[in-house]
């Protein structure tokens, strides 16, 4: 058999292309399944984690179902609107108008105390970052932070995935009074007394960049939502103090 | 059909394994794979888990193309050895995706450098085209090796001077050096320093085998 044959030659090709496209499909789709589940947990994980929460992938469904109290959906005026929190794909709400965007929530009440977890997306050097940041009731003392990537330097850039570079982020402010400062990912270190900011990545600056818009441009859409909250429980707080001083004041007679 | 059979591990078959370590390394010597050897030496750990990959997709590969070496055209053949490395490759990166999804985080930015490594295309091209799969199999074995270890040295060094620590256990702190007053060299992580490891190792290599030296 002539093997250079042109007709041998499209035979051929054809024959491969059919042989390794079925493989590939047949393999995709079966596992797909197996895939999603491990996403999906990983998911899990990882809101989990912004509230110091450290699970195995097996125990995350359970003890998310736990945790995680509530979760919303908002539009950019801080609106509810209808919709699944938890399976919105952030790749996807990005390409669309800032209008027609939808901005997921996940709540989670412990001890009298509730922490807001917001979904985090951006770009890095070479593929999307992703995260999830916890705010404290007063919607500025950061809490907790996560953050992953799908294809940025191992050692480099791939370092935002790891403790030393998000433990930092705990305690830091987004608020300074009220105005919205966001978090700043600096080169070369940020100052110990700066609660705007955190150390750097040395060769790793455009993905550590790509955090610092990220934070800034998932966070501004929620500012509706996160002053009104801020001034209910600043309201809330002077309630407290008044009534503290009241009760003083009523004590203060009583010794009189 | 007078020829003898040649045992398995003969001598000939043997040198096939042991080449490539050394005298005809594929990153030292050929100077093949160089790309994968910057990107992926800063830490020791995707190091070791790149070599393996490629030991695994370099060894397969070797072996389905030796396979197929008569049915190839010639004409096709370059084709026909990508797609073998890139199915082999994404089946690989499904079956991991889905089962042990830890190691395929680990693996993802270098799914595409597997595909992409000029050494297992220069192999399928250079040895298994012409030769019997067992041989192919060694062979795709060897070089493997070659280029694992050299990724391996590269990044124990990068790892250690850049960072203190291997494999993520921070040596250099528990032995204290940080208080004599020592400090991490940052350009160790950056990719340059990676060309001068190899090319120190390519010195050191040249120095102790002079039939390498170019006239």
């Amino acid at each position: 058999m002539d093997v250079n044959k042109n007709t041998y030659i499209f035979g051929f090709a054809a024959v491969m292309v059919l042989i390794v496209a079925s493989l590939l499909s047949v393999a995709a789709i079966s596992l797909k399944p197996l895939q999603d589940k491990n996403v999906e947990a990983e998911k899990k994980q990882n809101i989990l984690s912004t509230l110091g929460i450290e699970v195995s992938r097996e125990e995350a469904a359970k003890v998310y179902k736990e945790k995680i109290t509530d979760s919303y959906v908002i539009n950019m005026n801080g609106e509810l609107v209808e919709g699944d929190a938890f399976t919105i794909d952030l790749g996807k709400e990005l390409k669309k108008s800032k209008e027609s965007q939808v901005f997921p929530i996940f709540e989670s009440q412990d001890e009298g105390t509730t922490s807001y977890i917001i979904p985090l997306r951006g770009k890095g050097l070479w593929g999307p970052i992703w995260g999830f940041i916890a705010l404290n009731d007063d919607m500025s003392t950061v809490s907790g932070a996560v953050f992953d990537h799908k294809s940025e330097t191992p050692g480099l850039g791939a370092e935002i995935s790891l403790s030393w570079f998000q433990e930092p982020f705990i305690g830091k402010q987004i608020f300074d009074g009220a105005e919205f400062k966001s978090i700043k990912v600096v080169k070369g270190g940020a100052k110990p007394d700066d609660l705007h900011a955190v150390d750097g990545i040395s060769g790793g600056t455009i993905t550590a960049d790509g955090v610092s818009d990220m934070l800034d441009e998932r966070l501004s859409n929620y500012l509706p939502f996160l002053i009104e909250k801020r001034n209910n429980t600043l309201e809330s707080a002077v309630d407290t103090l008044l009534m503290d001083s009241t009760s003083t004041a009523y004590t203060l007679n009583y010794l009189r | 059909m007078s020829k003898k059979k040649e045992s398995l591990f003969s001598t000939k078959n043997r040198k096939l394994i042991t080449d490539p370590l050394n005298d005809n390394n594929p990153v030292t010597t050929q100077v093949l794979g160089i790309c994968s050897a910057l990107a992926i030496t800063v830490q020791l750990k995707p190091a070791v888990v790149m070599a393996i990959s490629v030991i695994v997709v370099m060894s397969v590969a070797n072996v389905v193309v030796s396979l197929m070496r008569n049915l190839i055209p010639s004409r096709i053949r370059i084709i026909v050895q990508l797609v073998v490395i890139a199915s082999l490759v994404i089946l690989v990166d499904q079956v991991l995706r889905a089962f042990v999804y830890d190691v395929s985080k680990e693996l993802s930015v270098f799914v595409g450098l597997i595909i992409t490594n000029c050494i297992i295309m220069g192999r399928l091209e250079a040895f298994a085209l012409g030769n019997k799969p067992w041989k192919s199999f060694l062979d795709g074995l060897g070089n493997a090796f070659g280029y694992g270890w050299i990724l391996i040295a590269v990044a124990f060094f990068r790892e250690l001077l850049g960072a203190g620590t291997l494999y993520g256990y921070p040596v250099l702190e528990k032995l204290g050096l940080y208080e004599l007053g020592y400090a991490n060299n940052g350009m160790m992580i950056l990719p340059p320093m990676a060309l001068v490891t190899v090319g120190i190792i390519i010195w050191i290599q040249r120095m102790k085998n002079r039939d390498l030296i170019e006239s």
